[in-house]
């Protein structure tokens, strides 16, 4: 039988726990250095918008936060179908662990929006494909917090772990015909500024842009695994427990 | 006849007269829905032409949330009293069983609301009801697919009806986009009307095997 890749093996706690334990301060400070030198670097040296003054400065948490929700949601699903498809006890956890920071991000993709639409298109929210959108993202979050954490039992995550992931699941397959629907209904937002192709922006702003971006993805990394560590260790402090209940039976 | 045909028509005639002798269940959200047509000119004033443009959007709204009032009934009492356990162990493939079921489900609870809607239009003062009733044809089943699968995720859930429509309400978007612009019946109304069909087509292929998926994982 051929030996499978090494990197399988991180898909055990036993391995994982360390793995992360080794990663983390690493993700810290890569999030603190690209958050504070993509906002320093976004704010305070980058050239003001033509059109728009100052106001578009926001762009730099804005942007950033509406990428992390959407692929945060992405992960989940992954997760959610490596885990219904092969049962690993490690995807679950990380689906579940994905759950609050992309709710975060989806939030804070709203709320900057916002704040951001009031100066430039004069109203706080607008009926827009991408903001309807973005605010039904945030529902789905909410909903499969929501949903785990009603069928929760302190013994057992298995059934919420399994119900979550079908939700995710389907949530994912429904999210495109969902976005398509919504930018049939309406649209005003402004279209992309960055494709692959090139990019529209100042070189400045670019730059800011992504180390900022870099930055909240590292933080977000980092607060998904330390949220998956905390969550793998009440599992298995959970489990250990039944041994020794019962050896107190006995 | 074949045993699984047997299975499926016992298990036909038993949800239909189940349901059919509990009118208060089935009959629940036509009276919302006629309850809530009525309250929306209370609320946005008399004006016939305002509500001649609404009536479309309000009556299908109306719809899509009487749809949601009967699911918590929908599975509860048959993983209750263990007849969920014995469609699984009939010998009928579990997707059809929730098929059939929600098939009987749609054609008590919804059915009788598209055939009052239109009338309900009437009194909104709506000419062309054809647009409108087609669309809610279309898009009820639709809505008792998603709302199939969403009972059976909260069978076990400790939280009210609240949470369904919470997951479910993300999930119906495309219906109430697609059913609205069809029912409105501007220039898109045809396209919107085949788009609607055409997502109904996916739903009922995908849907009923999620549910029973999702039923599965609350009988272990």
């Amino acid at each position: 039988m051929p030996r499978p890749h090494p990197i399988w093996r991180y898909a055990s706690p036993a391995h994982f726990l360390p793995l992360t334990g080794r990663l983390l301060p690493a993700l810290w400070a890569l999030a603190a250095l690209g958050i504070g030198a993509g906002l320093a670097l976004g704010l305070f040296i980058a050239p003001s918008d033509a059109q728009q003054g100052e106001a578009y400065r926001i762009l730099y948490l804005h942007v950033p936060a509406a990428w992390i929700a959407m692929v945060c949601y992405a992960a989940m699903a992954f997760w959610a179908l490596w885990g219904l498809a092969w049962k690993t006890r490690l995807a679950f956890v990380l689906m579940r662990a994905l759950a609050p920071t992309g709710a975060l991000f989806a939030v804070l993709t709203l709320l900057t929006g916002s704040l951001w639409g009031r100066p430039t298109w004069g109203a706080w929210w607008v009926w827009d494909a991408r903001l309807t959108s973005a605010l039904l993202l945030a529902l789905l979050y909410v909903g499969f917090i929501a949903l785990t954490s009603a069928i929760d039992t302190p013994d057992d995550p298995r059934r919420g772990d399994q119900a979550g992931a079908l939700l995710a699941l389907v949530g994912a397959l429904n999210l495109p015909v969902l976005y398509f629907s919504v930018s049939w209904w309406n649209t005003l937002h402004q279209g992309a500024s960055i494709t692959p192709r090139g990019s529209a922006i100042a070189p400045q702003m670019l730059a800011g842009l992504l180390l900022a971006t870099l930055g909240f993805w590292a933080y977000a990394a980092a607060a998904v695994l330390t949220r998956a560590r905390r969550l793998l260790q009440a599992r298995v402090e959970s489990e250990a427990r039944w041994p020794r209940a019962l050896g107190g039976l006995a | 006849m074949p045993a699984p045909w047997a299975a499926a028509a016992a298990l036909a005639r038993r949800e239909w007269s189940n349901t059919w002798r509990q009118p208060a269940e089935w009959l629940t959200p036509l009276g919302f829905v006629v309850g809530v047509a009525a309250m929306f000119p209370l609320g946005l004033g008399p004006e016939p032409a305002r509500l001649r443009e609404l009536a479309p959007g309000l009556l299908w709204i109306a719809a899509l949330l009487g749809s949601l009032l009967s699911l918590p009934r929908l599975f509860a009492p048959d993983l209750a009293d263990g007849s969920l356990e014995q469609w699984w162990l009939a010998p009928l493939p579990r997707p059809l069983a929730v098929a059939l079921k929600l098939a009987v489900h749609w054609a008590l609870g919804s059915l009788p609301l598209v055939l009052v809607a239109p009338l309900l239009a009437l009194a909104f003062g709506l000419d062309n009801l054809t647009p409108l009733a087609l669309s809610l044809l279309l898009g009820t089943p639709a809505l008792a697919l998603l709302g199939g699968l969403g009972a059976a995720l909260v069978l076990h859930a400790r939280a009210g009806a609240g949470l369904l429509a919470l997951l479910l309400l993300p999930l119906q978007v495309p219906v109430l986009v697609f059913g609205t612009a069809a029912a409105n019946g501007g220039a898109n109304a045809q396209a919107a009307l085949l788009l609607l069909g055409a997502w109904l087509a996916v739903l009922l292929a995908l849907a009923p095997w999620a549910t029973s998926a999702a039923l599965s994982l609350m009988l272990d």
